[in-house]
């Protein structure tokens, strides 16, 4: 018997079976005691992690959520998949902005090692501070804004905090401009406009995009603290607003959906990537 | 007056603290429509002669003249063939081409670059593959792409950098054909490098040996006066050709021993002893391999 065929279909439920049994066993019960009467002496949750909610619970609160996705009750009662769109929006925007001043960054730091020697350090050092960082200063900057002032400054976090792949891979692709495509450019007399266009951005391309990739990837990842920090409607706006409710199962539902849709743009962005990898 | 002159050129390269003189004395007369091969060895500064011509890189002493005129760096003027073809992998055949033919004739119509790019296309037998990108092509289809690239150009001289170094034999015979042919249609001035004395000499008019580097020069041009058309295969068993692929190898044979060759760079070899796998070994601790420099004292046996 070949079971090798399966293998690819099988071995990733075996491996969800796994990890979904293990957080039921872990996750908590609700133990209702009732007297003779029928009237309720007491109610506690017992289990490893007594508050965790369990499958059947998770599904229960949850169904709502998932079943009506586009329904909209209140502000931050929405259906799940609302709160995606919601945020979905406010990382394309965020992720607009980086590549917009992520690329030419990248292309100067490629093509001029003084301005490299310049800003390198500085960006070495910026890289790696945290969104939650990045967020009360965007607030402070945007103040004047009113009541944009969260939309202002969770756009600038996502936008700082995304460029990074963009700026260092686009630098490494226009250094990797093999010297000989320059050659034809410098033989044919091309215009510096025209070396940009017609020889560097194309020659640059498959690195961009994967720093695009890389960059949407961290993007995703910062709107959860920036609608956390904000309170706005999304799917991070929705995890912390119900965390303070006191609904726990759909802090798993949020965190499951942020998953899943991280995963998918990952995939998106890695086709539209061996697209141009493979035109070279 | 020559149609291209090199003069005294010489160009030293310098990494960190190493200064490497690859080309010293390098003299040059080229006659308009004449075809002349220069020969020489692998890493002798080759390239290096030719991208003075294209004027990729400057001369350090001496100048390059094509008409005349001082050449102060690139331009189309100079068509030059790529060794490694360069050819752009994101555009087609016929978008490679149109790249540079539409930057060197923007006044003509759009209608009229079309037809000259599909003519030298077609030249070299590249209309089926019109719309394929490099990577779809074969080394020699690629080769033939950039010698229709550069022709298309209408350069008044034609630089060829060991262009069919990278191709098989076999493929290496076709191409040095064609490209005969295509030259003989309207022979142009052209400069051929290559470390092959026999594709210099079925190919030029003149073979110029360069020999080897550091401190590479040219000898002495040698005529080569064998009928056109040339044909490799017959080629081959003519006596003249052989005489002259003697006096070309015998040349370069000659200059590379009569230079003194010195090492300036100390053979670091690898600090370990070799193992003498015939001692036997019992139980204990297993030998580790010996660096030489723990060696406190060694004894050579002498004969």
């Amino acid at each position: 018997m070949n079971t090798k065929k399966l293998d690819w279909l099988i071995l990733p439920i075996l491996g969800l079976a796994i990890v979904l049994g293990s957080w039921h066993a872990l996750a908590g019960k609700k133990v209702v005691t009732k007297d003779a009467q029928g009237e309720i002496v007491s109610e506690v949750r017992q289990g490893a992690i007594p508050a965790l909610p369990n499958i059947v619970e998770t599904w229960d609160s949850c169904k709502l959520y998932i079943m009506e996705p586009f329904a909209k009750r209140g502000e931050m009662d929405q259906g799940i998949l609302r709160f995606t769109m919601y945020s979905l929006g406010l990382v394309a925007v965020g992720y607009v902005i980086a590549l917009v001043v992520g690329v030419p960054i990248g292309f100067f730091l490629g093509l001029s090692p003084t301005f490299a020697k310049m800003f390198d350090p500085l960006i070495q050092i910026l890289r790696p501070v945290s969104p939650l960082a990045w967020l009360p200063l965007g607030l402070v900057m945007f103040l004047e804004a009113g009541k944009e002032a969260g939309t202002l400054a969770a756009l600038f976090t996502i936008a700082i905090c995304s460029m990074w792949p963009t700026v260092l891979n686009t630098a490494v692709g226009v250094r990797a401009v093999p010297q000989d495509y320059l050659n034809v450019g410098r033989v044919l007399k091309l215009s510096r406009t025209k070396t940009l266009f017609k020889i560097l951005i194309p020659a640059t391309l498959p690195y961009m995009f994967t720093g695009f990739r890389l960059s949407l990837g961290i993007a995703w990842l910062v709107i959860v603290a920036a609608e956390m920090l904000t309170g706005r409607p999304g799917v991070g706006g929705f995890l912390w607003q119900e965390y303070n409710a006191l609904i726990y199962e759909h802090i798993i539902l949020s965190i499951i959906i942020i998953g899943l849709v991280g995963f998918v743009l990952d995939r998106l962005m890695s086709v539209v990537e061996r697209r141009f990898k493979s035109a070279l | 007056m020559a149609f291209l002159e090199i003069k005294d050129a010489s160009k030293t390269y310098t990494t960190g603290k190493t200064r490497t003189e690859v080309l010293t004395d390098i003299n040059l007369e080229i006659n308009e429509g004449e075809f002349v091969a220069i020969v020489g060895y692998s890493g002798a500064g080759k390239s290096t002669l030719i991208n003075l011509i294209t004027g990729l890189v400057k001369t350090d002493t001496g100048s390059v003249l094509l008409e005349g005129k001082p050449v102060t760096g690139p331009g189309p003027d100079r068509g030059i063939i790529f060794q490694n073809y360069s050819l752009l992998p994101w555009l087609s055949v016929f978008e490679n081409i149109a790249l540079a033919v539409d930057q060197i004739f923007p006044d003509w119509t759009a209608a009229k670059r079309r037809e000259h790019i599909e003519s030298y296309i077609a030249m070299v037998k590249l209309t089926p593959a019109r719309d394929k990108r490099p990577h779809e092509l074969s080394g020699g289809m690629r080769q033939r792409v950039s010698v229709a690239r550069t022709l298309a150009m209408n350069p008044r001289i034609l630089l060829m950098d060991e262009p069919f170094g990278a191709l098989d034999a076999l493929t290496r015979g076709t191409l040095q054909q064609e490209t005969l042919q295509i030259w003989e249609a309207d022979k142009k001035t052209v400069v051929l490098i290559t470390n092959d004395p026999d594709e210099a000499i079925l190919m030029a008019d003149r073979v110029i040996p360069l020999t080897a580097g550091p401190r590479a020069t040219l000898g002495p041009s040698i005529p080569i006066t064998l009928p056109r058309p040339r044909n490799r295969a017959e080629l081959n068993e003519n006596y003249d050709f052989k005489q002259i692929r003697a006096e070309v190898i015998d040349y370069l044979l000659k200059a590379t021993d009569r230079r003194k060759s010195s090492i300036t760079k100390a053979l670091v070899l690898p600090d370990i002893e070799p193992e003498d796998v015939n001692k036997r070994r019992f139980l204990g601790p297993k030998s580790r391999p010996v660096r030489r420099s723990e060696i406190k004292q060694e004894t050579v046996e002498t004969t």
